[in-house]
């Protein structure tokens, strides 16, 4: 699966940031083999003293990434199961006063982060649908149905990547306290979360010029066939699309897990709060070992969806990264 | 009349409609609330009354607040310290990694692994880790070696640096891979050419490898100084500004002005000069994307 959606990304997909444009690339460089190259010639491999240097540095490299990335998780996860105690006394030492499995248990029962969780998951999975919902149909219309308003439509959501997020933190806020016309609050329900997080230009302009890029013969075609917007939407366009889809998905339903000031401006009822809100709340009403036990459960499931789905993960990291500031 | 017909059996109707998600939720939770930040910026906004004009009074406000010059200080500092931990270090991995025959999935996995833990979990944790006490996690791990113990968030000297390392290490694997993408794309002969000229691997890192990647160190600069602007759960979760307000950023400044006291005019006031000064940076940003992918 993982290998198809990463061809089917590099064909059909002009590629919105340089960055996965340059991605995008290098599984036909690897096809070239011996043609290609890097920094070191083969030469320079060949040589013993480059040879050891790289392979030190490499070692180094490697040395350094587990130490630094999986460290601290590591840590997190051995205190989890440690008691308080020894957590505070010697937090270097492997279990002196044995394993402590009940924090796990005792932070997901009495201290609720089962509630949380289930807050949490809910708080992605409604963002996420909103993102989908809100991306698919936006880019469909101004990719493929292109009606005449579309530029205007397609210019203004592009003007909203250029508004940091920052400057409608508090109009935003009155806006769901208050929302035009229909004039109803919705402050302490999922929907003050789920809908703003559908405004995302990103997703949009992504998913359009992933459709931008399908072959136009295909829904001329379709159209002959009676297919009316709708049903080419659903049966044609979107099966088309499944690569760009899984990007967005994964970002979409990790960055609503990622969340933190938004909810907690909009979610002040504690029993709606997802895990981010609730973890600093929570710190000074458990005993420690029971906090750090929440803390790995909450990292828990985005880490299993990373080691899920690395390669989407390494490959759409790119387009992540190029516009998430 | 007929007009109105003809569009709608043209498919005009249902092409607005499937338009209508996006148009109601960006118009509700984008473009408004845009127009509105403009607009509040000159009124005095307290949810009781009616708003009122006050003309610059906010902005004026806002910047006789002796703690707004403290808040851009703190926050050119956090910027500043951000790009001198998180800049050199993902190039230097970059450059290793890209000369990997195997295992380079590994490699960046790994690097990547930080930037999947939820900031909260990170920054609480890192909090822990920072414990002044000696036996603190960083404390004794320094203490092996003899040195501490450090009094890292509790010191007002120590805490925003300890703020960026923390932020670095979460970051930094987004960085990683941006430039191990543009470092695939660095064409081989031109290290070929640089051989043959007898450049040696630091001769060819400082004259191909540096002025190939141009472009995307330019991008990745502009990126981290556009967000290390809004930064906020790391400060808010880890000093909340202090030891002596030395980690009040920007965006602490504007949630306490609207979620602590109350007052929406001033927060949006400040908002809007955080805001110019961003759209600045994401103009040349995509001049930049553009101008370097079609190169």
């Amino acid at each position: 699966m993982s290998d198809t959606v990463k061809d089917d990304v590099r064909v059909a997909a002009p590629a919105p940031a340089a960055p996965a444009a340059e991605t995008a690339r290098r599984p036909r460089r690897r096809l070239d083999g011996d043609g290609e190259r890097g920094l070191l010639s083969g030469y320079d491999r060949g040589r013993t003293g480059t040879r050891w240097g790289l392979r030190a540095a490499q070692g180094l490299v490697l040395v350094l990434l587990v130490v630094a990335s999986l460290g601290p998780i590591l840590w997190l996860a051995r205190a989890s199961v440690s008691t308080t105690q020894d957590t505070l006394r010697t937090p270097m030492a492997f279990w002196p006063s044995g394993i402590d499995w009940a924090n796990l248990s005792t932070a997901w029962n009495e201290a609720q982060i089962s509630h949380y969780f289930a807050n949490t998951m809910w708080v992605a999975l409604g963002s996420w649908f909103v993102q989908l919902l809100v991306a698919t149909t936006g880019g469909y219309v101004l990719a493929v149905l292109r009606p005449r308003y579309a530029p205007v439509v397609t210019a203004a959501v592009l003007a909203t990547l250029f508004i940091p997020g920052v400057v409608v933190l508090v109009p935003l806020f009155l806006t769901v306290l208050d929302l035009p016309v229909v004039n109803a609050s919705l402050l302490n329900t999922y929907w003050a979360v789920w809908l703003p997080a559908g405004a995302n230009a990103f997703n949009v302009l992504l998913v359009k010029r992933f459709m931008d890029g399908l072959p136009r013969d295909v829904y001329e075609a379709a159209r002959m066939d009676g297919a009316g917007p709708l049903r080419m939407l659903w049966s044609v366009v979107l099966p088309m699309s499944r690569p760009i889809l899984g990007v967005v998905s994964i970002f979409a339903f990790l960055n609503a897990w990622k969340d933190f000031l938004w909810p907690q401006i909009v979610l002040p009822e504690p029993t709606l709060q997802p895990l981010s809100v609730r973890l600093p709340l929570i710190r000074d009403t458990v005993e420690l070992d029971v906090f750090l036990a929440a803390l790995l459960i909450s990292m828990a499931l985005p880490i299993v969806i990373f080691l899920v789905f690395q390669r989407l993960f390494l490959r759409g990291a790119g387009l992540g990264g190029a516009v998430k500031g | 009349m007929s007009a109105t017909i003809r569009w709608v059996r043209g498919g005009g109707l249902s092409t607005l409609l499937l338009l209508l998600p996006l148009l109601l939720v960006f118009g509700y939770f984008a473009w408004f609330p845009i127009g509105r930040a403009v607009v509040m910026s000159f009124q005095e906004t307290n949810l009781v009354a009616d708003p009122a004009w006050v003309g610059l009074d906010n902005f004026r406000q806002v910047l006789d607040d002796p703690l707004f010059w403290t808040s851009v200080r703190n926050t050119f500092f956090f910027t500043g310290l951000a790009l001198l931990f998180g800049y050199p270090v993902p190039l230097v991995l970059a450059v290793v990694m890209s000369e990997l025959r195997r295992g380079k999935g590994l490699y960046s996995g790994l690097a990547y692994l930080p930037v999947v833990v939820p900031p909260v979990v990170a920054v609480l944790l890192w909090r822990f880790f920072y414990d002044a006490s000696q036996t603190g996690v960083f404390n004794t791990i320094f203490g092996w070696v003899g040195l501490g113990p450090f009094a890292w968030i509790q010191d007002a000297s120590s805490a925003m640096p300890s703020l960026v390392l923390q932020a670095t290490w979460a970051n930094a694997g987004a960085t990683v891979l941006i430039y191990l993408a543009a470092l695939t794309a660095v064409r081989g002969d031109l290290y070929d050419a640089a051989e043959v000229d007898g450049a040696g691997l630091w001769r060819k890192i400082g004259h191909v490898t540096l002025p190939q990647l141009r472009g995307v160190l330019l991008i990745t600069l502009i990126l981290q100084v556009i967000a290390t602007f809004q930064v906020f759960t790391e400060p808010y979760l880890m000093t909340n500004g202090g030891p002596q307000n030395a980690t009040v950023t920007v965006l602490l400044q504007i949630y306490n002005y609207a979620f602590r006291f109350g007052d929406y005019g001033a927060a949006t006031a400040l908002s809007v000069l955080l805001a110019l000064f961003l759209a600045v940076m994401s103009a040349v940003y995509f001049r930049l994307t553009r101008s370097w992918s079609t190169t």
